[in-house]
């Protein structure tokens, strides 16, 4: 019988919880790594049993860790990340330069085919790859050496590159996405960039339709339609159907198109969901009833799915790499929150269950299915 | 014999319990007991002082015989009995942040 191993990334350590595929007795693990933030946690399509974390804090800064037995164990493999040459600079708040200052690594992304080889996408912007499990890092610098680069300046939470994603059919291509420059895409594996940001529009930039300086937050895509991508962006749900080369606003009826995580549903690649947040400043869902929005036409019609989900005094947050979905049928929901709690729904979203109450804040959650 | 206390997150990463203990050759300086450290525990590059800099982490100090060394120069001498093994050098995370 199938089933679900998922990954919870907290503010001071790392859970592994495991059901089988019904998908109501959750066993918890961990905290591994108790008091290290860690970002993000991500296993080997190819072998489930590899697994990478990313581990960190201000004090003693950032470790890679990997597991060859589904995260029973662990050890540290390699932790330099640093910058093909002269970095530069790029910008910062308040407008002036500032120098390419490595701080952190927000999302692992394992190859599709080969588990050795994972790229990371770290802060400030930049991506590294690794092909040999995580001992040696080497930055695909053709994305930070973007003539724009010089003019990204960080979100809130840091210039990130917090989004990867790899075509499953062309392995040549891969998109990565920057808060707050935009998304780019390689066809060339990494070795040039270009964005593609035409028809977002920002007004918090001066120009609202530039070509970079877009606060993406997270980009999503059905592994067997992969070139249709779907997008959070700081304000409005955007949709792609050409590969990122346009985009269009599907934020339809929801009730505020600010929000961080956006995914996919396993087995219908026009249903996805979104957590609505009140607002940039108020990071929290609106009315204090926390709903994630399901779309079953791939955007513009939203539904609120609220079974099992408190519908009074809520005031978390989801982050953006805190949802994740599993392969079962029905597909399997999940998502944590800033409050600690992680929700699941083994029913596509319809109903939903507290799995664990009380974790540190969530930073990400990853979904395996496994035989 | 150098005896290191490192802070506890570092002693789990490491996975000793206790004091470091190691003989160190030629000058007992901040830098040697750095790259002796890290040489039998690879584990901790990075985590003590920045991989390309080799600058101490701004959040970790460096405290022997009841004294602050975190600035000093990593080429000076470290204490006489940091160097004989009567005290301890600590390596200490800052007390900063939840």
């Amino acid at each position: 019988m199938s089933s679900v191993r998922l990954l919870v990334g907290t503010r001071k350590g790392a859970f592994v919880l495991t059901s089988d595929g019904k998908r109501t007795d959750w066993k918890i693990e961990g905290p591994h790594f108790g008091g290290w933030e860690i970002y993000h946690m991500k296993g080997s399509p190819a072998n489930p049993n590899r697994i990478y974390a990313s581990q960190s804090t201000s004090w003693f800064g950032q470790l890679i860790q990997r597991s060859d037995d589904g995260g029973a164990t662990w050890e540290p493999v390699g932790n330099e990340f640093v910058y093909d040459g002269q970095p530069g600079t790029h910008t910062w708040y308040d407008g002036t330069p500032h120098p390419w200052e490595f701080a952190r690594v927000w999302h692992l992304e394992p190859s599709l085919h080969d588990p050795d080889l994972v790229y990371a996408g770290v802060e400030d912007a930049a991506l590294f790859r690794s092909s040999d499990g995580g001992r040696n890092w080497e930055e695909l610098s053709a994305l930070r050496r973007h003539p724009s680069g010089p003019s990204w300046q960080p979100g809130a939470g840091g210039m990130c590159l917090h989004t990867i994603l790899l075509d499953p059919r062309d392995p040549a291509r891969m998109y990565g996405a920057i808060s707050a420059a935009g998304v780019f895409r390689s066809d060339d594996a990494g070795a040039s960039w270009r964005p593609i940001n035409r028809g977002l529009r920002s007004n918090g930039i001066p120009d609202e339709d530039a070509e970079v300086g877009h606060c993406v937050h997270r980009i999503a895509m059905h592994p067997k339609h992969p070139d249709t991508l779907y997008m959070q962006k700081h304000w409005d749900v955007m949709r792609s159907d050409d590969g990122g080369e346009s985009w269009s606003e599907v934020s339809g009826n929801l009730p505020t198109d600010f929000g961080f995580p956006i995914d996919v549903h396993a087995h219908e690649p026009q249903t996805i969901y979104v957590v609505p947040i009140t607002s940039d400043s108020q990071h929290f869902p609106p009315d204090g009833r926390l709903r994630v929005y399901r779309s079953r036409t791939g955007g513009n019609e939203w539904e609120a799915l609220t079974n099992g989900l408190p519908q009074e005094h809520c005031y978390v947050n989801v982050l953006r790499d805190a949802m994740a979905v599993d392969k079962l049928d029905s597909c399997g929901i999940y998502f944590g929150t800033t409050g600690g709690q992680v929700y699941a729904s083994s029913d596509s979203g319809d109903h939903w269950t507290a799995i664990a109450r009380d974790f540190p804040a969530v930073l990400s959650v990853e979904a395996q299915t496994l035989p | 014999m150098i005896r290191v206390i490192l802070p506890a997150h570092l002693r789990a990463l490491a996975r000793v319990n206790g004091e470091v203990c190691f003989e160190i050759t030629g000058e007992i300086t901040q830098r040697a007991l750095l790259d002796a450290l890290e040489s039998r525990y690879p584990m901790l590059r990075g985590t003590i002082r920045d991989h390309v800099t080799q600058r101490r982490r701004p959040y970790v100090r460096f405290f022997a015989c009841e004294k602050d060394l975190s600035h000093q120069p990593c080429d000076a001498p470290l204490p006489q009995a940091v160097a004989d093994g009567t005290e301890p050098f600590l390596v200490v995370g800052a007390m900063a942040g939840g």
